[in-house]
């Protein structure tokens, strides 16, 4: 085993360089299953993070080749392909610390977003889970008492729509989750 | 500024504190609540995470692959985004991408950013009064080969003030983003300059608690590396952590 590269935060003035157009249009637009998670990122104090990027990942039967379009003069984002589905989502959160991606519901066996969130004062990225449904049986929220397992839980929004808040701190605080082995 | 404004003398005693009380941890990763990085006090969680070592099944076993589509010719080159040349000193900063156990990540995607020669980002919310360079933006991006080398041409990057405590500067330093095999491999990282005589002072690179790890975040001059008439060059390797249990790559079975 080699020893791993330490994480930094992704500090303040990420927002010329990682987010992208089509970025939180994870399924294509117009798609008829559609499902919109919105939701805002907040601190201890209650207040929202204006500076957070949130990632998106969740199973994909086939991955694609990449779903990008490029500018040809200046190699620049022009936005998704508008046919792909690659699972994968980024979005910033704007001024009100607020995001909203559109994707595909995951499916019955897996029925969660997997989250990743950076922010300038997040010295280590944190992984989290926002379940659409509640599943008969899961690995992690059967271990978690109920008070707990309700931060992972999305809520009906409106048709086909899911709010998820993120509290990174107090007594709301969200479950994050460790995939490292020490 | 207040005079209760923290100097860098009080904020290193706390870095000093705060590693002598970590010193017996090995800590691959930087303390979450790292108190000298006021950032973090409001945005540390209380909890432990949970750990979710054992679930083959969890989505997050699988990760992100970009394609060909997703990078073009230009992005690896950041000298070469505007029609002038950049103004500072040119670049070559290269290295491999590798899991724990060693083995190549292939076909990731590699993001970069950072300030250019005067230490400004062309991020309109920094306002650090030193010059914006009309041939320089700061974000790159590419693919890693099959050897899971990454390459970048840019300028070394300026130092620049920030308000974390008085007197407080970060060294220079490029961003880097990473991604895996895995979702559980994504990093964000930053690489600094090898003889920056602000490292000791800069409570965010100090956040690692461990020597031996804050040394992995500094890049190696390395003189074939540089190219005549054109760039210094670097070397720094990633290295992504994960989960041990890895599943098998299937381009050992071939």
């Amino acid at each position: 085993m080699i020893l791993p590269t330490p994480a930094q935060t992704i500090g303040p003035f990420y927002g010329y360089a990682l987010p992208f157009p089509g970025g939180a249009d994870i399924a294509p637009r117009g798609h008829s299953q559609v499902v919109t998670v919105h939701g805002s990122v907040r601190d201890g104090g209650g207040d929202p993070v204006p500076d957070a990027l949130l990632e998106s990942w969740q199973t994909v039967p086939r991955p694609g080749p990449g779903s990008m379009r490029r500018d040809p003069v200046n190699g620049g984002f022009a936005g998704r392909n508008g046919v792909d589905f690659t699972g994968f989502g980024r979005v910033a959160t704007d001024a009100d610390g607020h995001w909203a991606i559109r994707t595909l519901a995951p499916p019955a066996t897996a029925p969660y977003l997997a989250l990743c969130v950076f922010a300038r004062g997040l010295t280590h990225h944190l992984f989290t889970r926002a379940y659409l449904v509640r599943p008969t049986e899961d690995r992690l929220l059967s271990t978690l008492p109920p008070d707990r397992a309700r931060t992972l839980m999305a809520t009906g929004d409106g048709e086909r729509t899911y709010r998820f808040d993120i509290h990174l701190q107090g007594e709301k605080e969200t479950v994050f989750l460790d995939f490292r082995h020490h | 500024m207040s005079l209760s404004e923290p100097t860098q003398r009080q904020i290193s005693a706390e870095i000093a504190a705060a590693h002598e009380s970590a010193a017996t941890t090995s800590r691959h990763h930087p303390a979450r609540d790292f108190a000298p990085y006021r950032g973090t006090l409001l945005r540390h969680p209380h909890q432990v995470p949970i750990p979710l070592t054992d679930d083959p099944e969890a989505a997050e076993r699988t990760g992100p692959v970009f394609g060909v589509t997703d990078v073009t010719g230009l992005d690896a080159d950041l000298t070469r985004q505007h029609p002038g040349e950049p103004l500072g000193e040119r670049i070559t900063v290269t290295g491999r991408v590798l899991d724990r156990v060693g083995r190549p990540v292939r076909g990731q995607l590699v993001e970069i950013w950072q300030a250019n020669a005067s230490g400004r980002y062309a991020h309109q919310r920094d306002q650090h009064p030193a010059p914006l360079d009309p041939g320089f933006t700061g974000a790159g991006r590419c693919l890693t080969d099959d050897q899971g080398r990454y390459r970048f041409t840019t300028i070394k990057p300026g130092a620049y003030p920030w308000r974390n405590h008085l007197n407080a500067w970060r060294p220079g330093h490029i961003h880097f983003s990473v991604f895996g095999t895995h979702f559980t491999q994504r990093l964000i990282t930053q690489m600094y300059f090898p003889g920056d005589p602000l490292l000791p002072y800069d409570p965010i690179l100090q956040s690692v608690t461990d020597p031996a790890a804050r040394a992995r975040l500094v890049a190696e001059y390395r003189h074939e590396l540089s190219t005549p008439e054109r760039a210094l060059g670097y070397h720094w390797d990633i290295v992504l952590d994960g989960p041990t249990a890895t599943l098998p790559d299937p381009e050992d079975h071939r």
